[in-house]
């Protein structure tokens, strides 16, 4: 009976050795296995800064899954009982541009930027995992029927998209706070991720 | 510089420092129309409205630059006392102000209203008519509103058989 706990130690020993040769790649395929492993790590870091920033309250607030904008770093919901109405631009009399024109507003601390609005309700993000608001990016069933290079053009192009580093100041003057990543970074992120296959990595 | 706007059907043209000016000091201070009130200055209460090319904005976070070649409307371009606007006289009917000072906003967001929504439901009003009035005078409004919408429609009636 105490040989037990041996024996079925030396059995996995030798099963996972078996598995561990098995699967030792040869000299001449090693290094390609190791260029593989240095990829996947970049483009997992590209993958991570580029959801740094999408995850941020400053894109965030705008992509709700409740049709209802957000607003703040606390991401509360906006104010007066705005939503998303028919056309993602709130209601007929009382839209986005009632309040929000092109630019920020440095006295009333409004932000804007061109063609404010919420996100398409296909591109609601809030409350997703990062793996989801990806496949939600690459899919063009829920982003714009956007291909990857669109995508790209959007995500480091688009003036609403960028407004995120350039955010003004709130109704009290204090400037918002803007994302973790650098907008350089993040376009070369998103450039690089992209390049790489898009690769989600929890896939 | 000098921008150029149709204010209440007249071309206007305003020699300005500062083309970030809200368009609420230039109609209030330049223009001396004094009807568009100055509220909150963070378009959250709404007592600025007015209209600039037939949709309300909220005039206090609005800069005159955007308003160059644009048709503006204050409360005075509504109507007037001889030939009042069915919003105006709507409100003179409910008699719905009591201190009157947020109203000319709220009078301008209805009329914005009306003219995408001719007859709106209490549901149109709640998601429309967002302004301040810290007189609480809301329950009265929206009868008023309602009124509006009849009395918009009587119009567009009369005036229809006139033609």
């Amino acid at each position: 009976m105490k040989l037990k706990p041996f024996y079925t130690f030396v059995s996995l020993f030798v099963v996972g050795a078996i598995l561990v040769f098995a699967n030792t790649p040869k000299i001449s395929g090693y290094s390609h296995v190791e260029n593989e492993v240095v990829n996947e790590t970049k483009s997992d870091d590209s993958y991570n800064k580029m959801m740094d920033v999408l995850t941020h309250q400053r894109c965030m607030n705008c992509h709700p899954s409740d049709h209802i904008p957000k607003q703040g770093d606390e991401s509360h919901p906006h104010y007066f009982g705005m939503a998303r109405g028919e056309d993602d631009h709130g209601f007929e009399a009382t839209s986005c541009n009632t309040c929000h024109q092109s630019e920020n507003n440095l006295n009333s601390g409004v932000p804007g930027a061109p063609h404010w609005a919420l996100a398409p309700a296909s591109m609601a993000w809030e409350g997703l995992t990062r793996a989801q608001i990806a496949e939600r990016l690459l899919d063009k069933n829920t982003n714009g029927n956007r291909s990857h290079q669109e995508l790209i053009k959007h995500m480091t192009e688009d003036d609403l998209v960028l407004w995120a580093w350039e955010p003004g100041v709130d109704a009290d003057g204090e400037p918002r706070t803007i994302p973790p990543v650098s907008k350089e970074e993040f376009k070369k992120a998103v450039e690089n991720w992209f390049a790489d296959g898009a690769v989600i990595p929890s896939k | 510089m000098e921008i150029s706007l149709t204010v209440n059907g007249v071309l206007k043209t305003v020699d300005i420092a500062d083309e970030n000016t809200p368009l609420l000091w230039v109609v209030r201070d330049t223009l001396d129309l004094k009807g568009t009130k100055f509220g909150c200055g963070k378009a959250a209460c709404g007592a600025c409205t007015l209209h600039v090319d037939g949709e309300a904005v909220r005039s206090c976070s609005y800069p005159v630059k955007f308003a160059e070649g644009k048709k503006v409307t204050t409360i005075e371009g509504l109507g007037d006392r001889e030939n009042p606007h069915p919003v105006q006289q709507a409100w003179v009917e409910e008699i719905v102000p009591q201190c009157g000072y947020c109203q000319p906003g709220f009078m301008m967001a209805t009329a914005a209203l009306l003219n995408k929504v001719p007859k709106p439901t209490d549901e149109d009003i709640d998601k429309n008519i967002i302004n301040v009035c810290r007189c609480g005078t809301y329950y009265r409004m929206r009868k008023a509103i309602h009124k509006a919408a009849e009395l918009q429609a009587e119009k567009v009636i009369s005036e229809s058989k006139e033609l």
